[in-house]
């Protein structure tokens, strides 16, 4: 085997994918990120062997203790041990984040591709439904359609799912409207293939960058809002180890025990800056201009 | 429109297009009402013969890549004719009044390359997924029988059977031109209709795609409806010349014929500006006064008259019919028959 040969073997090309993963990993910031969420992911999957206690078992005579050798982060109004629920809310975190981004891409993608692609009337008739949606704070939206349902967690998640349909519709909308008269496009109707060939095989992997980049950075957002939600008393009710609803309960003993809010804070604060950072990453790797610059 | 009676559809001629027109709407204002139309193909008839290749001339935005596509149906035709010799039916079926079931097996027949190498390829499809989804999509073949065959086709456009496993960007815009014109053969077309396959690409590698096309013309008898505005490529590879004018045809020869002595004053404009290579040649270059008009708002009579220098009052009053001048020279001038245009030096 000669060496161009084998030069060629080395190269059997990846795709766009592969690039993109390259470029993330040299960027440095988006590395971080990476490593943020995947430690977030791990601690989530692993909780049960991670967690050192139950997290819902209280132990009054404990209550509100400060860090100890045993309790590495104190324990809360009940007694609980404060590390195992958070490790347990990570993996509540992460749940919050896949079924609200699976609802919202899994409505507004095809929505957008679809209004985009046929234009015309649909697109003008999706596209202000989805102004009316856009009209409404998210947060407002949500704490009136839980406040109808119940509160809940699942209530919320899908909720917050639906609140970022319009986006996801937006951009793929977007590029759905441009791709229509690529001439790759082109091409595959001049040689006969069916709409939803051309759907699926043309449009729609052109299409997935820019949402992987605001569905990364859209979990951040949902976490945020279930956070809220759950602070709010409108998402994961008691005695759930969610995030946002443990700093709620620990707003009341902010001056004895600071501990109890703190570290749910903090770890809603890590998860939120790994997303974002990563997906700002993601955006400057799949984007081909700004690859290289740093 | 063939005046001769030997010419017939489906006998010599594969294509004929009569009367074709694709008007877009122009809209204005909040109720987006039809304010106007873009006359981009207004009225063309031509004819394309079995296994020749008709060069289809003109400026930019004159209606040259409209009228392709619309042949196509990419652009549904807002009127007119397209008849083609349907060999696997066949028979002679009007394209632009097709189902889209009997389309999509038309399709196997007539094919289309594109002018820019770079958008006409999926970025995210291997080439062998590219030039393999013909065949797929008209259940031809699939498996291993699908790649034996796109190796076949990768080689006889002049690359190795080993690229199918990589992605368009790893490619010179040459080598993608060639992946597009394989993907155009897969189906084994009988027309194709070559929309500027070489104006995107560098002077030197023009001439290899170019070679190649005519190569391909004879090993597959491939008719070409060839989309350009270089006339010096028009000149090398077409059997006859059509020349657009503002979404009309106004001249259609063969290509010596149109080259030695044009019958319409706005080719002898484009042939005086065509560069020969001799040093000691005076060239007379006609400068055309003024812009091409606006299609939406064409002039009346003759389209060319405000631009022409031997116009007279009637061709601001009457639009000249298209007419065979003798030998299958075609004109839309009325006075082709009394001008004395000056062609070129045909070597």
């Amino acid at each position: 085997m000669t060496k161009s040969q084998k030069e060629e073997k080395i190269r059997k090309s990846r795709g766009a994918f592969h690039e993109a993963f390259k470029g993330l990993l040299r960027n440095r910031t988006a590395t971080v990120g990476l490593a943020m969420v995947t430690v977030l992911a791990i601690v989530g999957i692993l909780a049960p062997v991670l967690a050192p206690y139950d997290p819902l078992r209280p132990t009054m005579r404990e209550r509100l203790t400060p860090p100890t050798s045993a309790h590495w982060l104190g324990q809360d109004e009940l007694g609980r041990d404060i590390l195992s629920r958070v490790i347990y809310g990570a993996r509540i975190s992460l749940t919050i984040g896949i079924v609200s981004v699976g609802v919202g891409m899994a409505l507004g993608v095809p929505w957008g591709l679809l209004s985009g692609f046929y234009g015309g009337k649909l697109d003008l008739i999706s596209q202000r439904l989805l102004d009316i949606l856009l009209a409404f704070p998210p947060i407002i939206l949500v704490i009136l359609v839980v406040t109808v349902l119940g509160p809940g967690l699942w209530n919320a998640m899908i909720v917050i799912g639906i609140t970022s349909v319009p986006r996801y519709s937006r951009v793929v909308r977007g590029s759905a409207l441009s791709l229509r008269d690529a001439e790759y496009v082109q091409a595959a109707r001049a040689l006969g293939s069916s709409d939803v060939r051309v759907l699926l095989r043309h449009v729609l992997p052109n299409v997935l960058g820019p949402v992987v980049v605001l569905g990364t950075l859209y979990t951040a957002t949902a976490i945020l809002t279930a956070a809220g939600l759950g602070f709010l008393g409108l998402g994961a009710q008691a005695p759930t180890p969610e995030w946002g609803a443990m700093l709620s309960r620990g707003r009341e003993y902010l001056r004895v025990a600071p501990h109890v809010s703190a570290f749910p804070g903090l770890a809603i604060f890590f998860s939120v800056l790994g997303f974002n950072l990563l997906g700002d990453g993601l955006r400057d790797a799949l984007d081909p201009r700004l690859r290289g610059v740093r | 429109m063939p005046t001769e009676t030997t010419l017939k559809v489906g006998e010599n001629v594969l294509l004929e297009v009569t009367g074709l027109k694709k008007f877009f709407p122009v809209r204005k204002g909040v109720f987006r009402r039809v304010a106007g139309w873009v006359k981009a193909v207004d009225d063309v008839s031509l004819f394309v013969c079995d296994g020749e290749t008709l060069g289809l001339v003109g400026e930019s935005g004159c209606g040259k890549t409209t009228c392709g596509r619309t042949i196509l149906r990419l652009i549904e035709p807002t009127g007119g004719r397209v008849l083609f010799h349907a060999k696997r039916m066949d028979r002679v079926v009007d394209v632009a009044s097709l189902s889209k079931r009997e389309m999509k097996s038309l399709r196997r027949e007539m094919q289309i390359i594109f002018q820019d190498p770079y958008s006409s390829l999926n970025p995210r499809m291997t080439v062998g997924d590219i030039v393999g989804e013909p065949l797929i999509v008209h259940h031809v073949s699939r498996g291993r029988e699908k790649e034996d065959r796109v190796r076949e086709l990768l080689q006889a456009v002049g690359l190795k059977g080993d690229h199918m496993r990589r992605y368009p960007h790893e490619f010179s815009g040459g080598q993608r031109q060639r992946i597009g014109i394989a993907r155009a053969l897969a189906l084994d077309p009988r027309l194709i209709i070559c929309d500027e396959p070489v104006s995107a690409l560098d002077v030197s590698i023009q001439a290899q795609v170019l070679n190649l096309l005519e190569d391909l013309q004879e090993e597959f008898q491939l008719t070409y409806l060839f989309i350009a505005h270089d006339l010096s490529v028009v000149k090398h590879i077409s059997d006859r010349v059509a020349v657009m004018y503002l979404g009309k045809i106004v001249e259609l020869a063969a290509t010596e014929d149109m080259f030695a002595k044009p019958l319409h004053p706005y080719t002898e404009a484009l042939l005086s500006a065509v560069p020969v290579p001799d040093p000691d040649y005076e060239a007379e270059r006609i400068l055309l006064q003024g812009d091409v008009p606006s299609p939406v708002n064409p002039p009346g009579g003759c389209y060319f008259h405000p631009r022409c220098s031997y116009a007279k009052p009637l061709c601001s009053e009457k639009s000249p019919e298209f007419r065979d001048l003798g030998g299958l020279h075609f004109s839309a001038c009325h006075f082709a028959d009394s001008l004395e245009l000056k062609g070129v030096k045909t070597e």
